[in-house]
């Protein structure tokens, strides 16, 4: 990456800060929108992990143990999914890193439109509560919530769910969206404009590389789903048959619809994450990474290409060979791009003096899980074993692996990363490496086994199973507790910091973090970069 | 810092491209429903039947079984059957079926048909001359009525790998009470609307 030539560490002197209601409620400044889309994560985390916990309970034994109707159980998964996806996964890497770091990697004051970002903040809260509410109303007949998955397919979510649930949930879509769409607008106006004088695009550090292309999949995919649920709308509510075949409509083109949003989404998730990673990897082995252009190229290519596989999620709605042969192709070209990425990580160590902090940890495992999860996928992309796979817990433990193991892992690398530099505060190492054990050996006695039950035939959304698949039922929800203390590790770390009167250096990791935000103090100033920092050429620095 | 400076002026480029784009993709999005039924009905995907005019080709010996399926939504009292279970047709071969309806309800209603066929990848080998189920009928409490479908199934499905081993097929009709009409109460959706929440 570029170095900073020009320090700027004067104007700390008169940094001043708005009064506590104008500063978190009417938000202009991106690190403290940063810090909101944070905090709101972590919340949106707590109660989604919290309907996991449900699940997971459900599904200790078999029959119905807490659950009154497998539909409830159903709102349960649903409610899951969204929170994590468009919630927790969605406001911490793209709101609260992006906000935080881009502006600061890219040498800027703030992001090009600062009272926009509050309003993509405050969008995306008030779509939460829209899908809070869903929970509490009435979707099927006589029973509250949407159970419809993530998906909201219809018929189900039309015809099948007639009480108000599903319109909270697609309002909750429509507003997280379209907070998510103003975002990318501003985060690819900042990232085209407002790079410090000498920091060409090939010179921009991987994270903001991550943050432009995410924000471009945004942009081109969230409209259709906006589009897609919104016929789901008016479907359910003003007697449109987009997807009702009564009216000549057809339920297939919605999952056409969804797809093409829904399978960038999955980029859109893990994009960020590689960014992180990179600079991780390459801060703790003190190396720059391998092969950076390339790198970028292949978060581009990944993002091209992530926009013409979606119909690898409808290998069972009777496509043509010809059709499925080429969806089964494209989806495998996408593991060429992540297979760079994954070498040029290893590459990055290779010969470095590593470092295992905490951080590092969490990456490294992260690029171990995230394989595996990327090796299974390659397993569904063919559409002939897809057929058998499809909608089993063979898909849930692929799409773990390389979400909830993938993102989620560098969620928590980053804030063992940034934590420093984001409050100035040092989370204990003890701690953070105490969690990711716990979390990796969690996760993987979690979502390991559900492979096997998949493989064996157990299907998706059932709150029930044949005596058959008890035992490793029983041993993936030890691996939920698990991971949940875990969790408890990590809070005690963070309380810890807070409380800690230890202050954090500007730059605590030493040499290898040779991004712009290393150059301001921890943490950095309210207002940072009035003299635009100049970026200065070092060969073979980058 | 407050004049338009060329960099805002450039950001705010940015900022409307960008929003250009979004605004674009949400109208390729509802674009797409006009497109993909015509998409449909060009290429036969997803079982979608072509309509066209008489045979380009003459018939041949190779004949497939083609089978009946006739349903009614819920919510119209009709009864509805072909006038027999199945036909073996030559390919290439023009072919009329009969299908009877009859209102047996004590009101007059409409309704229309929506058709498919199985293996959907036939969509694009099976030609309707003339059917039903391209117009809306009204019948009477009682009143009974035969219509017709004319059709053929084109032999160039034998060159095409996907159908070339297929010796039947299905051709599906479903009624559904017709929405241009109607009081939208007799289409309520079954089951949904006894218990409606105050909202």
């Amino acid at each position: 990456m570029a170095n900073a030539a020009a320090h700027s560490g004067h104007h700390d002197a008169h940094d001043h800060k708005p009064p506590f209601f104008s500063r978190w409620f009417l938000s202009t400044n991106h690190k403290d929108i940063g810090t909101l889309y944070l905090l709101f994560a972590f919340c949106a985390g707590i109660i989604g992990a919290f309907l996991s916990f449900g699940i997971r309970m459900e599904m200790e034994e078999p029959g119905l143990q807490y659950f009154s109707s497998p539909g409830t159980y159903n709102v349960f998964v649903t409610g899951h999914g969204l929170i994590m996806v468009f919630f927790m996964v969605m406001p911490a890497l793209i709101g609260g890193f992006g906000n935080w770091f881009v502006p600061l990697m890219i040498g800027a004051p703030d992001m090009a439109f600062p009272r926009m970002n509050n309003i993509s903040f405050w969008l995306t809260v008030v779509g939460f509560l829209s899908l809070v509410c869903s929970l509490f109303v009435e979707g099927a007949p006589g029973a509250s919530g949407a159970g419809t998955g993530w998906t909201v397919y219809p018929p189900l979510s039309t015809s099948g769910h007639p009480g108000p649930a599903v319109d909270f949930a697609i309002f909750a879509l429509h507003l997280s969206g379209a907070g998510s769409i103003l975002g990318a607008i501003n985060f690819i106006t900042t990232i085209l404009n407002m790079r410090a004088p000498g920091m060409t695009l090939h010179k921009m550090p991987l994270f903001a590389w991550s943050m432009l292309v995410t924000a471009f999949l945004l942009l081109l995919s969230l409209p259709v789903l906006a589009g897609a649920i919104t016929m789901l709308l008016t479907d359910r509510n003003f007697g449109t048959t987009f997807f009702d075949p009564a009216g000549g409509g057809d339920p297939v083109l919605y999952q056409h619809l969804f797809w093409f949003f829904g399978h960038p989404e999955v980029y859109i998730m893990i994009l960020p994450a590689f960014g992180i990673v990179s600079h991780i990897i390459s801060t703790f082995s003190r190396k720059p990474v391998f092969g950076y252009l390339a790198m970028a190229y292949a978060m581009v290519a990944i993002g091209v290409v992530g926009f013409v596989v979606w119909a690898h999620h409808m290998y069972t709605v009777g496509l043509s060979l010809q059709t499925q042969s080429y969806f089964v192709f494209a989806t495998m070209v996408i593991a060429v791009p992540t297979g760079v990425k994954i070498f040029s990580w290893i590459a990055t160590m290779w010969g470095g003096s590593i470092r295992f902090t905490a951080a590092m940890h969490w990456a490294v495992g992260f690029i171990f899980l995230f394989t595996v999860g990327g090796v299974t996928g390659v397993v569904l992309a063919n559409s002939a074993v897809d057929k058998y796979l499809h909608d089993t817990y063979y898909v849930v433990a692929h799409f773990h692996y390389v979400l909830s193991l993938g993102a989620v892992f560098i969620i928590f690398a980053g804030i063992y990363y940034w934590f420093p530099k984001m409050t100035g505060h040092i989370i204990p190492e003890w701690a953070g490496k105490l969690h990711f054990w716990l979390a990796f050996i969690g996760a993987n006695i979690l979502f390991f086994p559900m492979h096997f039950l998949g493989l064996a035939g157990m299907p998706r959304r059932y709150a029930d199973y044949p005596e058959a698949f008890a035992g490793w039922h029983k041993v993936s929800t030890w691996g939920g507790h698990i991971f949940a203390l875990g969790m408890v590790v990590f809070f005690i770390g963070v309380v810890l910091a807070l409380r800690s009167s230890k202050r954090a250096a500007a730059n605590p990791w030493g040499e290898g973090a040779t991004t712009l935000e290393w150059t301001l103090s921890s943490p950095p100033p309210f207002h940072q970069f009035e003299t635009l920092p100049r970026i200065v050429d070092e060969p073979g620095h980058h | 810092m407050t004049d338009r400076s060329p960099s805002t002026r450039k950001a705010a480029v940015t900022a409307f491209a960008c929003a250009g784009i979004a605004f674009g993709m949400i109208g390729l999005a509802f674009a797409s429903v006009p497109l993909y039924n015509l998409f449909c009905k060009a290429t036969g995907f997803d079982g979608t039947p072509r309509q066209g005019s008489a045979p380009a080709a003459a018939a041949t010996d190779d004949t497939m079984l083609v089978r009946f399926d006739t349903n009614v939504a819920s919510g119209l009292p009709w009864r509805f059957q072909a006038e027999s279970p199945q036909v073996a047709v030559h390919l290439g071969e023009t072919k009329t079926v009969f299908f009877r309806v009859k209102n047996t309800g004590s009101t007059p209603s409409t309704g229309i048909a929506t058709f498919n066929v199985q293996p959907g990848l036939m969509g694009a080998y099976f030609v309707k001359i003339e059917c039903f189920c391209f117009n809306e009928q009204t019948l009477q409490p009682g009143e009974a009525m035969d219509f017709p479908v004319v059709f053929y199934i084109d032999p160039a499905l034998r060159q095409d790998s996907n159908t070339a081993h297929l010796s039947e097929m299905t051709l599906s009709y479903t009624y559904f009470a017709s929405k241009n009409g109607q009081p939208t109460a007799a289409l309520a959706t079954p089951g949904g609307t006894q218990k409606k929440s105050n909202f």
